[in-house]
Parts: structure tokens; sequence; C-alpha cells
């Protein structure tokens, strides 16, 4: 029997059509606008204004507080403005506009392509690395990763789970990763491990990917601490507490982190990124981007400077498709439309889905007919019908008290319901108006 | 079997007897002192319970009015100058008349002068269109439409014009409470004063984007030209983030702001037609070749009004 998490738990079609493409690097772009706030926490502020010449790796915008990361330039040439573009949060924000001019990179990055398996650097210079390269999490929450390897004193962590599920239906950048840049990215573990001081990591990777983990399987065996797991197809297995429960068979308790049960959660694509950034000297900025889509011509997966306007990547894979109704940002689940094809590529776009209009249209709503299906698939035992209406109604302190702030936004309980409900947008709602009066009590 | 029923009703009646003795010196003991006035201010009150005064409902209000020393905070913007004085009556304190408040919608990007360049198909409220994105059209300040105002709202004051798409309000109706106020999450709504015959002139515009960029999105949106700062006699008129404000307190509806506005976005509502029309008109055209549209951003080029996307959360 496969691992899996209990409770709760959705299988959508998968639809990898884009399992088999050989990672490509998309030519550059003319311009770039790199967004200063990528990740989650305070937004970074910009250290470069118009006219300055920037290399590929140059530091751009500065990280504002520990909850915050340092953005750098993913091409080099000319700053033209800092200016409000839209981006894919749906809003006009902040942006440094960079004309390219030619490919010149920071002669502190080591552009050899040789694997560098020697750790060099000690535990706290491996986190300052780290926090200086402006590293978040790559599997879409862009949780900047040098506050997760910071472990507060009197917490213990005994285990590092690397997380390969890739379990959001049509993405596959993190499939392909753990096939072509394996050694890398078990190198990237070490040095996790290493920063975190513990001897096992475990790497959980969903069933339908077997060629990922026999490839892992036959190289781990030189990597010690190292182990692969592999898991039923169970969508949100990559939910951090879904992976743990499945792996290790820990609970993390509401409203408490990962840390509380003595681990630490890393997206494949970030222990990549740590690799890049500790042995070659290379900060973050680009990252793989799976361009995907039933009536997509060519469905890929790109190396993507940051900054890249999503028209380009459309481009690459044959264009748009001409019975398009929408382009995700992100998986099919937990994605979010795009109102503009301009947005620019940050380093939380794993995905760009390409929906037909026939797959796209939301279902009619009707009236709620307690069947409790949304019940039984919600991985984290909420009861979403009763979140929805209590969040319509604007009943707040009952939110509270019926764990809204658990909601980890999967989308399971809108896609299984029948009456097209639409719950997850609601419950979003609530949570939002939940975690304000939450801020405001402790101010 | 008569005795059984004697012996029940002298039983009850002793426990009765004995329960209400102990139940007049408990009540006795724990008696709550409520000031009478309390009932007496809540009596005048409009019972709306609608919240506008920032009090848990009218019996809220009464409450913290009896204990205030100073009125001058509290006012009941549905009852009004009358409601409050009565109430200054009865607790003998003095109340100073505040001028009468009305909600004013500050967008007027109906279909016609704002294009749409998306279609939005989610849950139907404002609140989650503007946690999602920045709505169907160009503009990310404006009006999503969708009417959360308008459930809201407990006076039915405000409806959705079907035409236009954006919420109108009915002077008459309107008591000013604020809940539009509040409901709206890109602050189209404001609380303006009262004028006479319902007369307003205000800026129908929140789009702080450069000028260029804003009139991109909307034809009728405020650019921060400065042409109504330059011809207000009366200093009421500021611009900032190029958005114009008139304040209401300095404005003195001569109307000349509503004659040079190039894009029309100041607007005049509820006065007499004007006797040259025809001359303000082509006041209106020569001003607008004058104008200088604003500073014009490169970045709108790259705006893509062509691919037209769907929308989804």
């Amino acid at each position: 029997m496969l691992k899996t998490f209990p409770k709760g738990g959705v299988h959508p079609a998968e639809g990898k059509y884009s399992a088999n493409s050989v990672i490509e690097k998309l030519s550059l772009p003319k311009t770039v606008s790199i967004p200063i706030a990528q990740h989650i926490g305070a937004p970074s502020k910009a250290i470069v204004a118009k006219g300055d010449k920037v290399k590929v790796g140059d530091k751009i915008a500065e990280s504002t507080g520990f909850v915050s990361a340092n953005i750098h330039s993913s091409v080099s040439g000319t700053v033209v403005k800092v200016d409000k573009v839209l981006d894919s949060t749906g809003y006009k924000r902040p942006c440094v506009i960079i004309d390219v001019e030619g490919d010149e990179w920071n002669e502190s990055i080591d552009r050899s392509i040789e694997l560098k398996k020697e750790i060099s650097l000690t535990d706290k210079e491996i986190i300052q690395r780290i926090n200086e390269s402006g590293i978040v999490g790559l599997g879409g929450a862009t949780f900047p990763s040098h506050v997760k390897l910071s472990v507060p004193d009197g917490k213990k962590i005994d285990v590092l789970i690397i997380n390969g599920v890739e379990c959001e239906p049509y993405l596959t950048s993190d499939h392909r990763l753990m096939l072509e840049k394996a050694k890398e990215m078990l190198v990237g573990i070490q040095i996790i491990m290493k920063a975190l001081s513990v001897n096992l990591a475990l790497i959980g990777i969903e069933n339908n990917k077997p060629d990922a983990i026999s490839h892992l399987q036959n190289l781990v065996k030189d990597y010690p601490g190292v182990e692969v797991h592999a898991l039923k197809v169970q969508y949100p297995q990559g939910g951090e507490k879904q992976l743990i429960k499945a792996l290790i068979n820990r609970e993390v308790p509401s409203g408490a982190l990962p840390l509380n049960v003595g681990a630490v959660v890393h997206n494949v694509g970030t222990a990549f990124a740590v690799y890049e950034a500790v042995q070659k000297n290379k900060p973050l900025f680009e990252r793989i981007v799976t361009l995907t889509g039933k009536s997509v011509k060519k469905p890929s997966n790109f190396m993507v400077r940051i900054g890249t306007p999503v028209t380009e990547l459309i481009e690459a894979a044959g264009g748009l498709p001409e019975d398009t109704g929408k382009v995700i940002n992100g998986g099919p689940m937990m994605g979010k439309a795009l109102n503009s094809l301009e947005v620019p590529v940050v380093k939380g776009t794993s995905g760009i889905l390409i929906m037909p209009v026939v797959l796209s249209a939301r279902k009619k709503e009707s009236d709620c007919i307690r069947c409790a299906k949304c019940v039984s698939v919600c991985p984290q035992g909420l009861e979403p019908f009763l979140l929805n209406k209590l969040a319509q109604l604007g009943k707040n302190d009952k939110l509270e008290t019926n764990a809204v702030m658990d909601c980890i936004e999967c989308g399971s309980c809108s896609y299984t319901c029948p009456a097209g409900l639409p719950l997850l947008d609601y419950i979003r709602l609530g949570k939002s108006k939940v975690s304000q009066i939450i801020r405001s009590r402790k101010q | 079997m008569s005795t059984t029923i004697l012996f029940t009703v002298i039983s009850l009646s002793a426990i009765g007897s004995i329960a209400a003795i102990i139940l007049y010196f408990v009540a006795q003991k724990f008696k709550v002192y409520e000031d009478p006035r309390i009932d007496q201010v809540e009596e005048i009150l409009p019972a709306a319970n609608c919240g506008g005064c920032g009090y848990p409902g009218c019996r809220g209000f009464a409450e913290a009015m009896v204990k205030a020393d100073d009125l001058s905070p509290f006012y009941c913007p549905v009852g009004g100058n009358e409601t409050m004085t009565q109430a200054a009556e009865i607790l003998g304190k003095a109340v100073e008349a505040k001028d009468p408040l009305v909600a004013v919608i500050r967008c007027s990007g109906s279909p016609e002068h704002r294009k749409r360049v998306n279609t939005y198909d989610g849950a139907s409220t404002c609140v989650i269109v503007s946690g999602l994105y920045s709505g169907e059209t160009g503009c990310q300040y404006g009006c999503h439409g969708l009417g959360d105002c308008v459930d809201v709202c407990d006076f039915e004051a405000i409806y959705m014009d079907e035409e236009t798409g954006l919420p109108v309000v009915i002077d008459d109706n309107c008591t000013a409470c604020g809940a539009c106020v509040k409901e709206c999450p890109n602050d189209i709504i404001e609380l303006r004063k009262k004028n006479k015959k319902d007369r307003k002139i205000f800026v129908s515009c929140v789009n702080i984007d450069k000028g260029g960029i804003a009139k991109k999105a909307c034809e009728v949106a405020c650019i921060g030209c400065k042409a109504c700062v330059k011809v207000c006699a009366y200093d009421a008129i500021t611009v900032e983030n190029f958005l114009a404000y008139i304040d209401p307190n300095l404005c003195k509806l001569c109307r000349k702001c509503v004659d040079v506005c190039p894009t029309n976005s100041i607007l005049e509502i509820n006065f007499p037609p004007r006797k040259v029309k025809v001359e303000a008109t082509e006041t209106v055209e020569t001003k607008k070749v004058e104008t200088p549209v604003g500073p014009t951003g490169e970045n709108e080029k790259k705006e893509n009004d062509n691919n037209i996307i769907n929308q989804e959360g």
C-alpha cells in the first residue's frame, strides 16, 4: 500500500501533456518587468533608478525585513524606469523595467556546469547566502526560504521533507527538474540538511511519475540520509500539512507550523535553487515554467528569466489556441486566471495553463443540497458548506470558531460541489476578514 | 380521589408562595438600576438599528449618550438634527446642529466610457472581485458594479442603473448611515454635505493613475490636469495623485469647474439647465484641445487591449 494522507482529497484528471518535454531555455525577451514584491512578507525596496546599467544577477531590490527577499536582475541592460505594471496578482504594482542588451553576467557567478558536491560553507553561511540570493519557496507559496531554515531556539527539527509531489494536474516543472537536474537537486538537499543539521531527508513523489522515482532511487545511494518515497496520487498531497501526514504520520496542530512537529518542508525547485546559490553563487533570477493546455500546439517546460512576459512563453509554445477561454497562472486547482497576457513571470510562477472555453466555464450555480461531499473531500477536516454560508452572512466570530484559518485554499470543495457553488471564493473572503480581526487583536 | 387533588393543590400553592417570597427578596437584593432616560431617549430614536452612529443599535447609542457629558461626538444620521435636539432636551444638554450628509458615487465608468477588457464569471460580489484582481475594465479603482452597496443598504436608497451598470443614490431615502461607504471595497462612495435642493458638484472619479493611463482606461476619468483648480475662485479644489477633490465645505456650487473639465469627470446634479448652454459646450470643446492630457507613460503602449481573457478565482 502506497502512503498518502488519510483525510479527504480528490483526484482530478491529470492532463500532464508536457511530462515528456525536455526543459528548454527560452530566448531572452526585449524587455523584462521585474515586480519588487514577489514573495510573502514585506515588499522589497528598489535600489536602482532610471538609466542604471545592470548585469545578470545584480541586486535590484533589497529585502526590507526578516520575512522579505532580495530581488536580482534576470537580464543585462538599462533600467528604463520603476513604475506600476499589471502583474499576476491582477493589480498594477511597482516593477523594475529593464531593456535587455546582450547577456552579460555578474562576474561572481560560476557559470560552469560541473557538479560541485563538497559543501564548504558553514550552516550560518549557508543561510546567509540563501537570504542574500533571494530564494523563496518555489512550489508557489513564495515564502522566503531563509526564514524556514532559521530554526528558533528551543525547537528541534529531526526531518527534512522535500516536496516532489506536484499534485496539481497539468504542471510538470518539478517532474522535469527531478529528471534533468536530479544530482544538483540532491546536493541542494544536502546543503539544506546541513543548514538545519538534520540527518534525514525524505523526498515525497506521487506515483504518477515512476521515471522520476526510479531515477532518484538510483541516485540517492550516493547521498547518505536521503530517501525517496512513492506516494499514492491524491490532491492536495503537495500541501505541507498533508505531505507531513503522509510521509511521517505527524499531524500539524491547528494554527501551528510544521516546525512544531519537528519537520521542515521544501520544494524540489527550492532545493535546486539552493544548490545554485550556495555552490555557484547564482541568485534566483530564473525558474522552470510549464506552459501547457489541452489545445496548446507544443506543451513545454521552459527555463525562463524572471520578468519575461507570459506572451513570450505562449509564442514559444506555438501561440495562443483559438478556443482559449482562460489563461491561468499556476495549476487548474489553485491557480488564478490572468487578466492580461503581458504580466511578467515571477518567482512563484510554476506554470501557465491555457484552458479551452469548454473546460474553463464555471458550473451554473444552484442550491446547496447538503450532500456533504465538500466535507468528505476537505483534507483539513473542515465544513466548507458551513464556512461558505457564515462568510456570506459575515459571521466572523463563528468562522473563527469553525477553524476557517485552517483552510489551505486547495479548492477541493469547489471542485467537487455538485451545485457548482463558489465555496472557496467565500471561504477565502472569510479568511481574509478573520485574519484582519486576529491581527487587530494582537496590536 | 378527592384527597389526592386536595393535597396536590395545597402543596403546589405552598411551593408557589414560598418561591414568590424568595424571589421577591432576591429581586430586591440584585436590583439593577437603569437610568429611565435611556428608555426615553431610545423612544425618540428612529429604531433603524443601522449602526450609522457607530454604536450597536439604537439602545446602545442611547446608553452612550446618557452616560456622556458632552454630546458633540454623537450624531444620529437617520434622525438628523431634529432627533438630536429632542434627545438633548431630555438629557438637559446642548447639541450643535450638524450638516446633513448624503452618499455620492464617485465613478461614472459606464460600459460606454470604460471598456471591458475581460469577463468575470466568479462569485457575484464586489469584495470577492477586488480580492482577486483589478476588475473587468482597465481601471482598477472604479466600480465593479456587482451591487454590494445595494445589498447592504437598509433604507432602499441605492439601486443599480441597468444601463450604466453603476449604483445610483436616491437622495430622499439616503440617511447617510455610512453602511455602503464601509462596504465598498474600492472606497468609491463618499458622504458629502447635502446642499439646497439636493444640488451636488463632485469629482466622479477615484482613479489615481497618471492622466494618460487613466484616460485610456476610462474616457471620463479625472486626469489631474488642474484646469478646475485654476478656475475655482474659492480654493475648494485640490489635486493629489492625479486626482482632483472638491471640498464640500468650501465649494459654493458656482459650476465653473464643471465647464472646464476636459473629461467631464466633474458632475453637476439637480441644477436647472443653463441659459447659454451652446456657449458653455463650446468652452469645453476649446479647453479640451488646450489642456495637456497629463504625462503619458510608455507603460500604456504596452497594455494589451486585444487579449480578452476570462477571469476566474
